[in-house]
Formats: C-alpha cells, structure tokens, sequence
C-alpha cells in the first residue's frame, strides 16, 4: 500500500519523565520550528482534492440541484450529492438529525449540499461554482425563545420570577425539525418551590456566540483499501465516534473503516463532531484515488459547531447577613440547526447552573433550541462557561445590594466536601472553594498604572495604538469562582482502553502504550509515557500511532483524557506488572513478600535488587488489553433534575485586574491570577499550560471573542474580524495550583483543561464592571457598552 | 495567471501600460488575502519587489521623498524622527510579519478607508507621486482618495513614491481597535502641528467612505491658538479649545455601524483622540522650548 507522507512522529519519541515530573513534550519543537506534520500537510501520490459547497441560505428548500456543468468540468473525477450517500443518509454523535449532504432543505448558512473531487484545490473549487442549486429561500427562525413559542423577557419587571410558558408556534414551517424546536428542556427542583428571602436580585445577561478557533483547520486524507474499505487519516477528538458514524454513513462495517490519527492543530470541542470524515470517503470510494480535503479559514466557521450562545434570566434571595436561601434560573441555548451535543451541554449548564454555591432551594430551567442559526455543540466548559457569567455576577449584584465584600459572600455560601449539588449530588472529595478564592485574593496585586506621561503604551488600555497616556484609565478587580463535571456525565458507559506491551528491545525493556485516545495538543502523548514509566520502572516507553486498531479511547474532551484513558494505561500497567512479577516469581522458584519493579530491576524491600526486568523477561513479551471505567454515574430524574449524575467535579478561582479606559471603553487586562485544584499535577508544566490557555479563552469571550450572527448568517467567518487575545490582551498568570487529591480517580487527579476557560472570564467582567460602574450584563463587553454608544 | 517581474522602474511602468488589468503586487499582505480569499482572479500580477527605486527614501528640495515600497518596519527604525506620525502609525499596522512586508504604497494601493497610513499623511500633507509611461503627476494625497477602497490611479499609473516634509512640530497618531494589538482600526487620528506654517494638520481614518482631514477643525485650532498668540508664548493649552477643536474633528467625520463599531462609537472615539492628540502634541511642543 502507497504511504502516507507526513505522520506526526511525536507520538513514538520517546521522552524522559515520571507521574509528577515534567518532561519536555515530544510536539513541542517541531511545533515551535513549523516541523509538525499536521492533518493538512497530509499528502500522497496520485491524490485528488475534496470540496464541499455549501448552502448560501440559513433556511431554504432546495428544489434541484444540476451537477452536469461541474462535472463536466476538466480535471474533476467526481460530484456528490446526497443520492450518493450509499448508507444512512442523516448522521450525529447520539441523534442523527444532520444530513451528510443536504438533502430538501438547508437549516443554517453554510451546509454542505454537494462534493467535488478534483486533481486540483482550484479546479476542484471553481468546479463547485457551476453546481447550480435551485433554493426556495425560507425566513430564518433565528431567536431560541421565540423558536420555542415562550414570551421572551419583560425587560423592567425585574421584581418577578422567570416565567416558562411553553406555547406551540403556530406556522408549521417554523417547525425545524419534526418534533418541533426544542432539543431539551432539564430542569431541578430542589426545595421550596415559592421561597421567600429579605435580599432578592434578578439580572438577565447573555453570552455571545464564542468559536474554538483552532489553527489547524478541518483536514484529512481518505484511501481506499485493498479489501474495499477506505483508510481515513484525520483530525478529530473521537476516533471511533467518528468511526461509528461514518459506517452508518458509508454502509461499512467497522473492520472496513479505518481512522488514524493525524496531527491536530488544536480542537477545544470544536472536532467532536464529524467535518469532512464521511464526504471524503464518500469521495474515495466512488473515485478509487486517495482524497485530500482541507477547509480554509473562512470555511472552517462554517465547518464546526460553535459555543452556544446564552440569554439568561437569574433571581437570587439570600438572608440579611448574605446567605443563600434560592436561586432561580431560566437558561436558552442556542443549538442552531441540527443537535450535536446539544442535549448535554443544556444537562451541564442546568444542572451546574448556580455555581458551587450551597443553595437549600432551587428551581432551574434549562433549554436548548433549534434555530437556523449555526450549529452548536462541544466548546471547552461545555455549557458551564455561560452560566458562570450569570451566577457570578449575580453573586456580585448580591454583594453589592447587601453591601458586603464580594469575596465574602461567595466564602459564606461556599460548597464544601460533603456539600449537596443542585442535583442532590453529595461532593464526595475535596471542594476548596473558599480556599482557592482566599489563595487568588492573597496574591500580591500588580503595581498600580503609573501617572499619565512615561509610560510603556503596551502596559495601558489600546496598547501602541495609542489611545492613552493614563487618561480616564480607571482600576477594576474582580473574582469569580466555578465548579466543572469532569468526563462523560448522566449514566453515559465512559471507558478508555489501553493496550500496554512489555518486551526486551535491543536488549533494553520497552513498553508500548496504545490507546485511541487522541492527542489534541494537551499532551496525552506526553502522561501515557509518564504513566507508563512510573507503572513499569522501565525507561523506554514508545507511545503508539493513535488509530482504531485498538478499542476506543473515548472522547478527548469533558476534561477526561487523562482521567479515562490515564485511569487505561495505569490499569493495563498493572496487569503487566503482574503478570511480569508472576514470571519473577517462578523463576525464582519462591515467593518473595513486597516484590515490586523499581528502575528496571524487580526489587524486593528485603532482598533488594532481584532481577532485572530484561532478564525475567527474555524474548517473551507481555501484552495486555483492557477497557477502564470510571465509577458509574445515573441519569437524573427528569421532573427534579435529582441524581447521581456527574463523576468529577473540578474546582478553579480566577482574579482578574483590569485597567479600563472609561472614557474610549477600551480594556487592559493587567493581571488574571488563577488557583485551581488539579488533584495531582501528573505534569505540572502541562497543567499550567492548560490554565493559561484555558484563562486566556476565557478572556476573549469575556472582551473580544464572538461569531456575529444577523439573520442566520455569519458576519465575520474570519481572524480579520474574529478577534483572539494577543499577548498584549494576555497578562502574565500567578498560579496556584492545589493538589487534593480525589480518592476514587486514579493518583487523585482532577480533569484540568476546562475549568479555567470558565472563571476567567467572568472574573474580567466583574473587573470590568467595577471599573466602570455598569451592569455590563453582555459577553463579549464591548467598548459600546462601556461607553453607552 | 501570469507573474510579471520587471527589475527596474522603466520596464514595470512598461508592463503596466502594455497589462493595465496586471495587478501590482508590494508586501502582498492585501494582495494575498484577496486571492487567498478568491475576492480576486487577476489575469496577471506585477511584481514590484525587485524595483530597487521603490523602496529607497531620501531627502530632495527639503523634502522626504518615500518610495512606495518602504516598509512600515523600516518607517519605524530609521524615519521615527522626520516622520514621526507615520512611524506611530506604522506601530500600529498588523505584527511584526506584516510590517516587515506591508508597504506605504500598498497602503495607498488599498485606499481602505482603515489603513493606517492615511490619516499620518493627510495630517503631515504629503503628496503621492504616481507615473505611468505617459507621464508623471504629484497630487496632494487627500486628492488620491476617490472612493472606498478606490484610488486616483489611471489602469496604466504605478504609485512611485510619496513626498512628505519632515516633522517641524510634533504629531501624534492615535487608533481605535477592540484588541490590543493586531486590529484594524475602528476609527483612527492623526494630528501634525506644523509651527513653521502655523497650521494643524489632521486625518481621520475609518470613520468616513474614505480616509479624509478634518479640514475646519484644523483651521479653528490655528487661528485660535494664533490669536492666542500660544505659537510664539508657547502657553498652556485651554481645555475649551481642545474639546472645541475635538467637537469639529467629530463633526468632519460621516462613520457607519458595521461590525467592528457602531457609527456612535466612533463619533464619539474620535472625538476622544482628537482631543487627546492635541493635549499630547501640545504639551510637547511647549517641551521643545
Ligand atoms: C494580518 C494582517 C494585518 C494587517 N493589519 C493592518 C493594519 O493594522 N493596518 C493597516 O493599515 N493595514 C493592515 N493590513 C493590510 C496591509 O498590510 C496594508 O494595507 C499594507 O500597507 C499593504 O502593503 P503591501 O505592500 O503588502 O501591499 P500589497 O498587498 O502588495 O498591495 C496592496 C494594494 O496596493 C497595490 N499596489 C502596491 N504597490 C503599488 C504601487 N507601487 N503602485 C500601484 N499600486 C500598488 C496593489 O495592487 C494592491 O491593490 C493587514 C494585513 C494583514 C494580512
């Protein structure tokens, strides 16, 4: 079989480091020098290119759609419509709602109606130009509540509670899908229904449309088989969810379908869902030529689902003296056209939708829509990022009115190990909530900004633009604090498998790790040596090509891979310690109390050194599959939203200063601190890493990040428009990790990658809004709404 | 596509007249973005990189003669002290890559009512210097701007240069952008006091169908601060003249709502700049004393 040039290599380089230790990354030169090979440097002989067109429209029926002229086109090999989908024609991660290729009617701008393959990009683009598609333009449905028939705000009648009326749309063509527009509708009762308490408060607040923009766009390289399968090399999150659904798709069985993993450039849930997998096999198949699809810039904002956009309704009643007696919540996301993960982002935001606040009374209402705007699904935080925002500033619109220090109150109401969640969920490992605010409180603040006049513009408001010297430059300091699920929730089967081998390599004991489980940049190529490393006492451990050879990984997301598949590896470990140390034993001829492995020797505390590993082992090799599952959890009742429905919690605090200039609404964030309990760091480095980038997501959706949406369609599909921090947006980070560890995950770890995304954010906006003195009750803050313009 | 190469002045004038269809290409940092982005499917493309003439500058009858493919880079590093507006504004333009390739005379070939350029020059009165085999022809460069994102340039006309006096006062160069760096302008500003000539110079970028001066504003701030006789005592700044000068820089301006602003927001940015601009220039000009 002809191969494939330009495989990501990272993943057999063999790097140092132990559980607890921090090796360099074997990514990371070849990233920082250009060198990594990513999805879309992919290349082989012989290979045509993919195309996708896609819908002009966020609503329309299509009446015809004529190929001839693209067809005939010379250069193209192929055109696909949805008549050559050979298998099920409608796909999705649990509910398959979404047509391969549009099949009578587009539900939002940008979906893929027909396919081109091509010796060339160019050709292969200007060739979908002449497909001809004949549209009966629809009005867009494109406001989540009005989507769902309910009455939308009263903007000024503050004082009652959110009222959820659920009225059917009457015109039938509003109805998106069969069963109407709602995706999902959780909500929790917990306590008194109708409490009563002397301080109430009630904002309304909405989160805009955030992307993952990551890099590397959607990318991959299809080829058929020998046996009449097809091989995909791509970049994803979830290769045997992508390969499950891509067999329903194609008419293949598994063993026929085959996924590998190719570089990634960045994910942060924006590859949960299937891109170009399916089209570009679609195209392999009919061709019988390897085929190359890569999205380009603007494409990919059209080629992924975004972070749901919120408009939230919130009221919260505390005591006198600022405890909390309820909470009442009325939540819209957004789901756009079709449902992806939808349902359990609206499970997430429900039921982690007052924050880690124990509350005796609580009433949530949390929905999902479908709207023709552009499909929603998996963004880090998933869910949580939205309400964060509402309840923190909810908490500092309580502080405000009872008078209190916002740090205080968020302490007296704080969870605690043993608390109950909204869910009734007790939290059974530590939840250092006060702690991690009282640690962000106590960092030293940066310097105050100096006088108007010699000062370096970069460290002020607008930066070298020059906006201003120190004028109008007002101080803000905000916290926020916030809890995340970690892995899959609600009785989901959770597992990781890991296949582990241990033999004698040119005389030296070897270990190879393979899982499924992809590497998106986060560095679980990196804790799969680590972990192995520590298990095995053995120095050379070589991770695996990540591919479906071997069961799944689960999803690289929900905070897990290192949790799941970590908990794999270390299992499958342990097996083959086992095993190795059974094969000791009879060697030896008697048993040995305490006998372990310890730098590559079998070691006994009373005996010492007992062997070496490469001499019990000899020529013979041990290999050991397994599937790990974290504890199980249940699904929550659907009248209470009561259960045991998430693994993990994971705890992080930010502070945020900011200097804004009030006069231009023009933001310096100057310091964003960060504690977050980790567990245990299995990599410091990466972990700090992780709150970095997590902290600096956050931010932008705080102040820059938004996919502008009017009327279902997109106004700014590229980084021209779409802003992201720079590293004059980004302050330097204090960081204090915590290490509490979880007693039923594996060396105590808590997922990291996704609580910092969420309380970094938040704590912005509140710097921002006491800088300036306004609610501010929109994310992204934009200079208009400082200003009043 | 074809790709026209010429290495001297004479031969890409030459080609220009015999492919006017032929799109010029400088840093290609706007050039590239179009193709890459299939906004434009040119028959050709003029290479201007190898024209040595173009990215020289020097000094001729007291003037800075700019070759339209100066770098913003190199405005910064070695025309910070005669230009100075146009250096702070070219600090502004992109990120490193894109100043080290972005070109005045791409700037100008883009005549986008946000390039950063414009307002530095409309505040400084400079002249463009634009030739064709036909001929050459210098024009103010507030002339040069016809439309959005359309410029005074015949198919057959290349930019040569730009003409600018060197800074006789001190200029300021100020710009709106939602992110602290890499942003193009929300509205921008750009002020030269010219203490020789008594006069204030202004631009406004992006907040107009194309960059264009404040023209009234700038006569009010002269002859207020003439009858004031500030030049010559080199007095305080009253604050009344700032925000009345501030006030005329507004009310020059005609912004639209668009994603990157509203048109309010920029009205009233511009106004802040504006007034802003003018403390800072001022308060060095009374420094240079
Ligand atoms: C990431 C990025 C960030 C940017 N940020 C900014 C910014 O902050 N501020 C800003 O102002 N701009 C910005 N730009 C736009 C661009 O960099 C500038 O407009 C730059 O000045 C263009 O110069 P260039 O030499 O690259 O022009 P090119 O792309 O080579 O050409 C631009 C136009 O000018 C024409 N042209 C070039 N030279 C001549 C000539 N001698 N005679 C006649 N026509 C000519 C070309 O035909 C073309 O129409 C950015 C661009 C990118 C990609």
């Amino acid at each position: 079989m002809t191969t494939v040039i330009a495989r990501p290599e990272s993943h057999t380089k063999v790097i140092g480091g132990r559980v607890g230790d921090s090796p360099q990354r074997p990514d990371g030169n070849l990233k920082v020098r250009g060198e990594f090979a990513y999805s879309s440097d992919l290349w082989m002989e012989g290979m045509l290119w993919g195309v996708t067109l896609r819908s002009p429209h966020p609503y329309a029926r299509i009446r015809s759609i004529d190929i001839g002229p693209a067809l005939a086109t010379p250069g193209v090999s192929a055109v696909l419509t949805h008549e050559d989908v050979p298998g099920e024609k409608l796909y999705g991660m649990d509910i398959a709602d979404q047509p391969v290729l549009a099949i009578d009617v587009v539900r939002y701008q940008g979906e893929p109606v027909a396919l081109v393959a091509a010796n060339h990009p160019e050709v292969a683009r200007q060739a979908a130009k002449k497909i001809r598609v004949d549209y009966e333009v629809y009005e867009p449905v494109t406001d989540p509540i009005e989507a769902l028939g309910h009455p939308g705000w009263n903007p000024g009648q503050h004082s009652t509670a959110p009222v959820v009326q659920v009225v059917e749309l009457n015109a039938e063509r509003a109805r998106l899908h069969p069963n109407g527009n709602l995706v999902r509708h959780l909500k929790i009762r917990k306590g008194d229904p109708a409490p009563v308490a002397d301080v109430v408060v009630v904002g309304e607040y909405e989160v805009g449309m955030q992307d993952q923009a990551f890099l590397g766009p959607e990318s991959g390289l299809a080829f058929p088989a020998e046996d009449g399968g097809v091989e995909l090399h791509v970049a994803t999150q979830w290769l045997h969810s992508d390969q499950q659904q891509m067999c329903l798709a194609l008419g293949l069985p598994p063993e026929k379908v085959r996924l590998t993993l190719a570089g990634v450039g960045g994910a942060f849930g924006g590859r949960e869902d299937l891109s170009m997998h399916v089209h570009a096999c679609l195209l392999t198949l009919h061709t019988g030529k390897p085929v190359k699809m890569v999205y380009h810039r603007e494409e990919s904002f059209f080629g992924h689902v975004h972070r749901h956009p919120a408009t939230m309704r919130y009221e919260h009643g505390a005591t006198g003296d600022g405890v909390l007696v309820y909470v009442k919540a009325a939540i819209y996301l957004d789901g756009g056209a079709y449902t992806s993960s939808t349902p359990a982002v609206v499970a997430n935001a429900g039921t982690l939708g007052i924050g880690p606040y124990v509350v005796p009374n609580v009433q949530v209402d949390c929905f999902g829509s479908y709207t023709n705007n552009p499909p929603c699904g998996a963004m880090r935080g998933f869910g949580a990022v939205q309400v964060a925002f509402a309840y923190e500033a909810q908490m500092d619109r309580l502080a405000a009115e009872l008078g209190m220090d916002p740090v205080e109150l968020r302490c007296r109401n704080a969870m605690t190990e043993g608390a109950q969640a909204p869910t009734g969920q007790v939290i059974d490992s530590a939840a250092p909530v006060e702690e991690l605010l009282r640690r962000v409180q106590s960092m030293p603040m940066p310097a105050e900004h100096p006088a108007a006049g010699d000062t370096d513009l970069r460290a002020l408001p607008g930066g070298v633009s020059n906006v201003t010297h120190g004028e109008s430059v007002v101080r803000g300091v905000g916290y926020a604090v916030t809890y995340k699920n970690i892995g899959f929730s609600e009785g989901f089967d959770d597992y990781s498998t890991a296949r582990v081998r241990l033999e004698v390599v040119n005389g030296e004991p070897t270990v190879t790790v393979h899982t499924a489980a992809a590497e998106v940049g986060q560095g679980l190529v990196t804790v799969e040596q680590q972990i192995a490393r520590t298990e095995l006492a053995v120095d050379r451990v070589v991770v695996h090509g990540k591919d479906t050879r071997v069961g799944s990984g689960g999803s690289t997301s929900a905070s897990r891979q290192t949790y799941v598949t970590g908990g794999a590896v270390k299992a499958a470990c342990e097996k083959v310690r086992d095993v190795l140390l059974g094969m000791a034993r009879r060697q030896l001829g008697h048993t040995i109390a305490g006998l372990r492995l310890d730098d590559g020797k079998v070691v006994s505390d009373g005996e010492g050194v007992v062997a070496a590993i490469a001499d019990v082992l000899g020529d013979r090799v041990i290999e050991e599959t397994l599937q790990w599952r974290h504890r199980p959890t249940e699904p929550i009742d659907p009248e209470t939203g009561q259960g045991f429905a998430h693994v993990q919690y994971a705890f992080s605090a930010h502070r945020a200063v900011v200097d804004v200039d009030v006069e231009l609404g023009l933001v310096k964030v100057v310091a964003l601190d960060c504690a977050q309990d980790v567990g245990k760091a299995i990599n410091p480095e990466a972990v700090v890493g992780q709150i970095q980038g997590g902290s600096a997501q956050g931010l932008g959706l705080a102040i820059m990040e938004e996919v502008i949406v009017t009327g279902g369609m997109i106004r700014n599909p590229s980084f021209t428009d779409y802003l992201l921090p720079t590293m004059l947006d980004m302050p330097p980070m204090k960081i204090a990790v915590l290490e509490y560890a979880d007693p039923h995950a594996p060396y105590g770890l808590r997922g990291v990658g996704e609580p910092p995304t969420i309380s970094s954010g938040p704590a912005v906006a509140a710097a921002i809004r006491q800088a300036v003195g306004k609610p501010l009750s929109r994310v992204p803050i934009r200079p208009e709404h400082i200003t009043g313009t | 596509m074809d790709f026209l190469r010429p290495d001297s002045w004479a031969d890409a004038l030459a080609a220009k007249a015999e492919h006017p269809d032929a799109v010029p290409i400088a840093g290609g940092t706007d050039v590239m973005v179009e193709l890459n982005f299939d906004r434009r499917r040119p028959a050709a493309l003029l290479d201007l990189t190898r024209v040595d003439d173009l990215s020289q500058w020097y000094q001729q009858d007291g003037l800075v003669r700019l070759g339209a493919g100066v770098t913003f880079a190199r405005l910064i590093s070695e025309l910070g002290d005669q230009l100075p507006g146009l250096a702070m504004a070219s600090r502004t333009v992109g990120s490193p890559q894109i100043r080290n390739r972005g070109t005045v005379g791409g700037n100008l070939g883009t005549a986008s009512p946000a390039g950063d350029a414009h307002p530095a020059l409309l505040a400084a009165g400079a002249e463009v210097e634009v030739e064709s085999v036909r001929g050459s022809r210098r024009m103010p460069v507030s002339d040069f701007y016809v439309g959005v994102k359309r410029n005074a340039l015949e198919p057959d006309e290349l930019i040569r240069a730009v003409w600018i006096a060197p800074a006789t006062g001190p200029q300021q160069y100020s710009k709106i952008g939602t992110r602290n760096a890499m942003v193009i302008a929300v509205c921008a500003f750009g002020l030269a006091l010219h203490p020789s000539r008594k006069t204030v110079g202004t631009g406004i970028g992006s907040a107009a169908p194309t960059p264009r001066v404040a023209a009234q504003a700038g006569t009010f701030a002269a002859n207020a601060l003439e009858e004031a006789g500030l030049w010559e005592s080199r007095g305080e700044l009253p604050p009344s003249l700032a925000q009345e000068f501030a006030e005329q820089v507004q009310a020059a301006a005609s912004p639209i709502d668009d994603i990157r602003g509203s048109a309010a927001y920029r009205l009233l940015s511009l106004s802040v700049m504006a007034r802003r601009c003018l403390v800072w220039a001022w308060t060095d000009y009374r420094k240079a004393a």
